[in-house]
């Protein structure tokens, strides 16, 4: 995955918080994925503006404690194309 | 009958059934078969007030449908209601009725995502299975402006014998419309389909050749790096294990019917249970403390073979409507099971369906006359 690449959520596709199930999900037509801790945080940052590379300096400061993040992020990321939940511009 | 607190989900899944009334008369119909006797109506508060009974519970996911949903004059605004709320919103809808201003107000309204439906892949016998002359055109027309307009493209057929060996052309007709998803949906057998079964159900000759024409053309996309996403939905009476139906009883899903209602599925109108009414009772009490929605929660209520059955869990013993259906009595395991003592009434539909010879015009179509005879008595 190319770092310079900038992540966006594919049309139709909506991120959110839902406090009942106390997780983010992913909703999309006529389908809902709820997403652990890491997998939120991460999407929670996909904004269509920043590059990979931001986001993950966004995380590592967020996360001080968990280390290099890149790792994590990108095989996220590279899951989420897979899905067909975001695409890369 | 009150289950357990704590063991209960919540409903992450509403579906609005906003009327009965459509232009349309699909043999297939999932509505009741004494729709036309039902003709009352929540208001557009009462909805709205489900709405947030609903969200305030944890739905996420919300299905305007019906009938057609678009003869509601409310609806942009039961659609305004439901985004403000955060509801993922879901319009299904058979394209008549829409216009692109409407496509329009709705996405301005905040409308998610349209699902628009056809009966085939050309115009003789999209028109002839809806009942309906000008219904194709229309619907070609529709799926174009609700592309246009920057929503997700969801298009469903309802496979049946009729249309089963048009896979490849259907398909090919949704990738011109640039479709992102297609929902090849075989008839499930209840309402109105259930009375047409015979003339509806394909072979398994037929199954077997739809699948792979599905299968070649999923192919091919990927070869083509084509991104549109081919969902098949096979026949249950072709199984030998029952579906796990709606994830189980009273687990994730709730209907409210356009009177009000409240139903753990769509098509659970037909069993001989009570359900409860939004009118006279909240939605949480209905989901939680209904005598209705606990009716088949856990398994308990199990008879045998399904009760020492070691894949219980998996499939809750099938679909209950089904049960209902084929057996008389809904606490059977569904049919479909090879285990059921009565899994010989699917074998016997599945001969029927190798020698069965009804045309179109062989089909009781769903409409309000043929509705009130099916019930007069």
């Amino acid at each position: 995955m190319t770092l310079e690449k900038t992540p966006k959520l594919r049309r139709g596709f909506r991120f959110q918080w839902e406090p009942v199930q106390q997780s983010h999900v992913l909703l999309y037509p006529e389908g809902m994925v709820k997403l652990n801790g890491s997998a939120g945080a991460i999407l929670a940052e996909v904004d269509g503006v920043r590059p990979v590379h931001e986001i993950i300096r966004t995380l590592e400061q967020q996360f001080p404690d968990a280390g290099p993040l890149a790792a994590d992020v990108e095989a996220f990321l590279a899951e989420a194309v897979q899905h067909q939940w975001i695409e890369l511009s | 009958m009150t289950a357990p607190a704590g063991q209960v989900g919540p409903p992450l899944w509403l579906l609005a059934e906003l009327t009965y009334r459509c232009p349309l008369q699909c043999p297939y119909c999932s509505n009741p078969l004494d729709y036309a006797s039902q003709e009352h109506e929540l208001n557009t508060e009462q909805w709205l007030d489900v709405l947030r009974q609903g969200r305030a519970m944890g739905a996420a996911q919300l299905g305007f449908s019906g009938g057609e949903p678009l003869v509601r004059q409310d609806l942009p605004e039961l659609i305004a209601g439901a985004r403000e709320l955060g509801y993922y919103t879901n319009l299904i809808t058979s394209g008549l009725g829409l216009t692109e201003g409407k496509v329009q107000a709705f996405a301005e309204a905040g409308l998610d995502h349209i699902q628009v439906s056809f009966q085939a892949s050309d115009p003789e016998l999209n028109n002839a299975v809806a009942g309906s002359r000008k219904a194709f055109e229309q619907k070609l027309a529709m799926a174009r402006a609700v592309k246009a307009a920057g929503y997700p493209m969801v298009l469903n057929f309802v496979i049946h014998r009729h249309n089963i060996h048009q896979m490849n052309d259907i398909l090919a007709l949704c990738e011109n419309l640039d479709a992102d998803y297609v929902e090849l949906a075989t008839c499930q057998y209840y309402g109105w389909a259930f009375k047409n079964r015979e003339g509806l159900m394909p072979s398994k000759a037929q199954l077997v050749q739809a699948e792979q024409e599905v299968n070649g053309y999923r192919d091919d996309l990927r070869n083509r790096g084509r991104p549109m996403k081919v969902i098949f939905v096979t026949p249950d009476y072709y199984e030998e294990r029952p579906k796990a139906c709606m994830n189980g009883w009273g687990n994730l899903f709730l209907t409210v019917a356009p009177d009000g209602t409240a139903l753990p599925c769509h098509s659970a109108r037909l069993l001989p249970i009570d359900f409860p009414n939004v009118q006279s009772q909240s939605l949480n009490d209905i989901w939680y403390h209904s005598p209705g929605f606990n009716h088949y929660r856990g398994d308990s209520w199990m008879p045998e073979p399904c009760r020492s059955c070691d894949e219980k869990d998996k499939d809750f013993g099938g679909c209950r409507c089904q049960a209902y259906l084929l057996t008389g009595n809904a606490d059977n395991a569904d049919p479909v099971c090879s285990k059921s003592p009565h899994h010989d009434r699917i074998l016997a539909a599945r001969t029927a369906a190798d020698h069965a010879t009804a045309g179109l015009d062989d089909l009781i179509y769903r409409n309000a006359r043929n509705s009130k005879l099916l019930y007069r008595g």
